[in-house]
């Protein structure tokens, strides 16, 4: 437990919780990446904006961070190609099916006390835990 | 361009969260579903942290007939547990325990992630894009 780092962890979730309550207070909208990626893809060209928008600052983020703290950018894969666009294809299909992802039913739906998002919490994170798992002894990471 | 701004800042602000509490590293994921091994449980901080926040926010927030900017609020309708849900949370888990990204993080990592961050980014929007296409179809025949 060497890397257990309990204060920027709890910090960093706040701010996630405060993004999710201004993005609701402000646009009425739940903060669940796949669902806010996904509608880009649909015919409704008044919908778009608002996500893109979010999506540029998601994406400038991590360099306003990384003004106080250069080395939180250097980050860490620890599977080679194949299995990463393995892993993309399921989390693209597994997202839209089961309509969310970490931020979604993780932080919104749970927040929500929404039956789906518990049982979905529960559901990916049991196979996550168990696919590591299962990689550790048979990849070997 | 109120939208926009507002968010714009909610993306900064997720994205921020996602960056301090190093969800955007995959090893550091990684090594959180690893529960078997040197197992780091800063994630279940993140999550616990998000959650808090986001219950007490929208808890206050929904309370207010409508959101700052926009006439609704738009909150799933949807109540059931199917098999859609099951069996997406499930490959959703699966994915995101390979490779250590769900949606959030592997779009926050685009600009210093590397050819990585590309490949899985790219694949999991790509997967994204052909599911709502193909869904599409299958709803209009």
């Amino acid at each position: 437990m060497e890397n257990f780092s309990p204060v920027s962890a709890s910090l960093g979730g706040a701010m996630i919780g405060l993004a999710a309550v201004w993005l609701m207070a402000s646009v009425g909208r739940i903060a669940g990446i796949s669902g806010i990626l996904g509608g880009i893809f649909e015919n409704n060209n008044n919908d778009k904006l608002w996500r893109f928008s979010f999506f540029l600052g998601l994406l400038i983020s991590p360099h306003l961070i990384a003004m106080f703290d250069p080395s939180i950018l250097s980050i860490k894969f620890t599977v080679q190609k194949p299995l990463l666009i393995t892993a993309a294809v399921l989390v693209g299909i597994g997202t839209q099916l089961g309509s969310g992802c970490t931020s979604g039913h993780g932080v919104c739906g749970n927040a929500l006390l929404s039956n789906r998002s518990i049982v979905a919490t529960l559901i990916f994170m049991t196979t996550a835990i168990i696919t590591v798992f299962v990689i550790k002894f048979t990849v070997g990471v | 361009m109120k939208i926009s701004i507002s968010c714009f800042l909610a993306g900064i602000l997720f994205g921020g969260g996602l960056t301090l509490s190093q969800m955007i590293n995959p090893e550091k994921v990684i090594s959180f579903l690893n529960i078997t091994g040197n197992w780091d449980p800063s994630l279940a901080f993140v999550m616990g942290a998000a959650v808090t926040v986001t219950f007490i926010g929208y808890h206050v927030v929904l309370k207010r007939k409508k959101p700052l900017l926009v006439d609704k609020f738009q909150l799933p309708s949807f109540k059931d547990i199917d098999t859609k849900l099951i069996f997406g949370a499930s490959i959703f888990g699966i994915g995101w325990g390979i490779a250590g990204l769900c949606p959030g993080p592997a779009l926050a990592s685009l600009s210093f992630g590397g050819i990585n961050s590309f490949i899985f980014a790219g694949t999991m929007t790509l997967t994204i894009f052909i599911f709502r296409y193909l869904s599409a179809k299958i709803l209009e025949s």
